[in-house]
């Protein structure tokens, strides 16, 4: 079992946002949570990535069978959590390549693994960039900064290949992406599909899951899983909306 | 506790300031305070020549006149002048060679990590650093000064230079910030002790980094150092300066004076890592920095270059300034100022434009986190005869946590219509979604601190020469310690 969700409950700012989710996703799969604007599905990301304030008030969480709740944010990252940001971070005067190599050696350090030098890591990102269709330039430029919408997005799935993560969190991950950029990501992400790595891919539209074809699909609506089947839901959801998950706002 | 908890609980001590340690050395002391006495006592200690002593008395007869300034953004309990030694050296012979230098005084080098024995430095490899070591009052060591010497440099202790180049410093000592300047360089004019002396002749560029290495150590004692740098036409060098002092709980006076002097063509960049010891998390002891630092551009094109980056001290008053004297000369300050816990920085730079076609560059980057705060004061000058000036300001402030402050003062004067001055400034807090982001992808929280400040700081690092640039980016992420969370 990759992740246990059970009956999780989470708050911010007081107000509970999450309210009784279960999930359990295997090794291997694929899940995509859909749900209306205002339904949790950013906060569950955050909540399984461990941002502070978001502040978890009843039920469990285990990732391959450890209590993921009790891990500080970069002890989950070490552990093979992942978050693909729906709005990536700047970050002035860092550069991708010095950033990257930050990140991969401190998790290879936690993990008790040899530290890669700056040619260890050149190496390795000029490899993994080139199906990302990512320049050179954009590697030696400051994390995110000046990038547009959709090479933000390529970055985020460039930082997944390079830490190889074990489950691989994608929130809102074709917001703001044209289709020519949506394949790009789409195919970014397949290739690191494997039958250890788990997926968790939250999006609002379908269009992304015509690309990464899930094997099960969440309708997350007020705070709940209100539904699940597989990839035919989406389709479903796609024609009628999600009126009927939501009382009160019946179409 | 048992014992390997307290070595442990001093390990991270030590981390925090790992420069803390004393040496135990003996020493010769003047008698506490201050007085035309101590004023001769020190002069003729070493030895000067009597228009030395003239010049000092002169100076230490007008700080009499003088009160402390109290313009700065800076607070501290008054500072009692009588209750300091102004003159502390190691005891020793005169010495023949570095063998005769106390092996305890070496060993506190090799602690900092400054080799003083040339022959250990990198054995057959071409010298990038040359080293002056000023331990309290006095300079010990200087190494490469023959393989300088070969192009007619002179890199010596300034007390040295006074008896070996009696006229190049009798010419220009004072000549840049006169002894009437401000309180603290009138005070350093009449008690300096040691300090360094840098002479490059006309068309030379130097073929390695000179570096001094600062270093108080005796307790109750201030460091008055002094240091005149006099490029020649056509010539370069690349100075470095560095500080520590061992943690004390009472706070102890550094006054420094650093003059340069650039003659036509001349360039002349001088790069400070000042890690004095900034006291501690409650604001206990620490160094009260009152530096004066100036460079005049005296001749046409030249340039003078100031790096500074300000990690240490309890108070950091220091404004190292550029006048623009010859046509087409330059000047350029980078900094960085680094403040945490309870320091105080006010700190910023003077560009004074008196030639045609004058330029200045000004980027500073002011850090405050805890209780600290940070204040960037600067002043840029256009004279009516700098036809043609041009500024650059860029003053950015980085708030760690809500208890500290950043504070940005520019001045602007132009008496000339044709100058161009452009100032922008920022004030950002350091964000949580920067801090979360790097912690997602597997930095530790002050690794992640550590990260995004020096990315912040990126534009003044990169000037550092490489020998510092790579202890200034840890030492970016060490004073920032404690401030996460």
């Amino acid at each position: 079992m990759m992740l246990e969700i059970k009956n999780l409950h989470a708050a911010v700012d007081g107000k509970e946002i999450l309210k009784g989710i279960d999930l359990k996703i295997n090794a291997g799969e694929i899940h995509a949570i859909m749900g209306p604007n205002g339904s949790g599905k950013s906060t569950l990301s955050y909540v399984l990535a461990g941002r502070e304030g978001y502040e978890v008030t009843q039920g469990s969480v285990k990732f391959r069978g450890q209590n993921l709740l009790e891990l500080k944010p970069e002890q989950r990252a070490a552990q093979g959590i992942f978050l693909a940001f729906q709005y990536p971070v700047e970050i002035p005067g860092v550069s991708n390549v010095n950033f990257l190599k930050s990140a991969l050696n401190a998790i290879r350090k936690s993990r008790g693994e040899k530290e890669l030098d700056a040619m260890q890591m050149l190496k390795l990102l000029r490899e993994k960039s080139k199906n990302l269709g990512m320049t050179e330039d954009m590697l030696k430029r400051a994390v995110n900064v000046g990038f547009s919408g959709g090479e933000k997005k390529r970055n985020e799935v460039l930082q997944m290949a390079i830490l190889e993560p074990a489950l691989c969190i994608l929130d809102e991950t074709d917001s703001g992406l044209d289709i020519d950029a949506l394949k790009i990501v789409a195919d970014g992400v397949n290739t690191l599909r494997s039958k250890d790595r788990s997926m968790l891919v939250i999006t609002h539209y379908q269009r992304l899951l015509d690309y990464i074809k899930p094997d099960f699909v969440h309708v997350l609506a007020q705070g709940r899983i209100q539904k699940s089947g597989g990839a035919e839901l989406a389709r479903e959801l796609e024609a009628k909306g999600y009126a009927s998950f939501v009382p009160g706002e019946a179409a | 506790m048992n014992i390997v908890t307290k070595k442990r609980a001093r390990d991270i001590a030590e981390k925090k300031y790992k420069y803390g340690f004393v040496t135990d050395i003996e020493s010769e002391t003047a008698p506490k305070g201050l007085s035309e006495e101590i004023v001769r006592f020190i002069s003729a200690k070493k030895n000067e020549p009597a228009w030395l002593l003239e010049w000092r008395l002169k100076a230490y007869r007008h700080w009499l006149t003088l009160t402390e300034p109290d313009w700065a953004n800076i607070h501290h309990p008054p500072i009692n002048y009588q209750d300091a030694h102004y003159y502390a050296a190691p005891k020793r012979k005169k010495l023949q060679s570095l063998d005769e230098v106390d092996p305890e005084l070496l060993k506190t080098y090799e602690k900092l990590g400054i080799p003083l024995r040339e022959r250990e430095i990198l054995a057959g490899v071409e010298p990038r650093v040359a080293v002056d070591a000023v331990f309290d009052s006095v300079s010990v060591a200087t190494t490469y000064k023959k393989k300088l010497e070969e192009q007619g440099i002179v890199f010596c202790p300034i007390s040295e230079a006074v008896q070996k180049h009696p006229a190049l410093v009798k010419k220009y000592l004072g000549s840049v910030v006169p002894i009437t300047d401000n309180f603290f360089a009138t005070l350093n004019s009449a008690v300096f002790t040691d300090g360094s002396f840098v002479f490059v002749p006309k068309g030379v560029r130097c073929p390695m980094e000179l570096s001094t290495y600062f270093r108080i150590n005796a307790e109750n004692t201030g460091q008055f150092e002094r240091t005149l740098i006099l490029v020649e036409e056509g010539s370069y060098v690349s100075y470095l300066e560095g500080c520590t002092a061992p943690k004390r709980d009472e706070n102890q006076l550094h006054a420094a004076v650093v003059e340069l002097i650039a003659l036509d063509d001349a360039q002349i960049k001088y790069s400070t890592v000042q890690n004095w010891y900034p006291g501690d998390e409650n604001g206990k002891g620490g160094i009260y920095n009152f530096v004066t630092k100036r460079g005049a551009c005296r001749g046409k094109r030249s340039k003078i270059s100031w790096t500074q980056v300000e990690t240490g001290s309890a108070i950091t008053w220091k404004y190292p300034s550029c006048i623009l004297q010859g046509d087409d000369s330059v000047g350029e300050f980078y900094s960085v100022a680094i403040t945490n816990h309870h320091q105080q920085a006010d700190t910023g730079t003077k560009m004074i434009h008196i030639g045609r076609n004058t330029r200045s560059t000004i980027i500073s980057k002011g850090i405050s986190a805890g209780k600290a705060q940070n204040t960037y004061r600067g002043l840029v000058k256009i004279m009516r005869s700098a036809k043609g000036a041009r500024n650059k300001t860029q003053c950015d402030s980085l708030l760690i946590g809500d208890t500290c402050g950043a504070h940005t003062v520019p001045y602007i004067e132009s008496r000339q219509p044709s100058a161009r001055v452009e100032h922008e400034a920022t004030t950002s807090k350091i964000s949580e979604d920067q801090l979360f982001y790097c912690r997602q992808r597997g930095l530790g929280d002050e690794e992640a601190m550590a990260l995004i400040v020096n990315g912040f700081c990126k534009e003044v690092l990169a000037e550092l020469p490489m020998e510092f640039a790579v202890e200034a980016q840890k030492l970016v992420g060490v004073s920032l310690e404690g401030s996460v969370g």
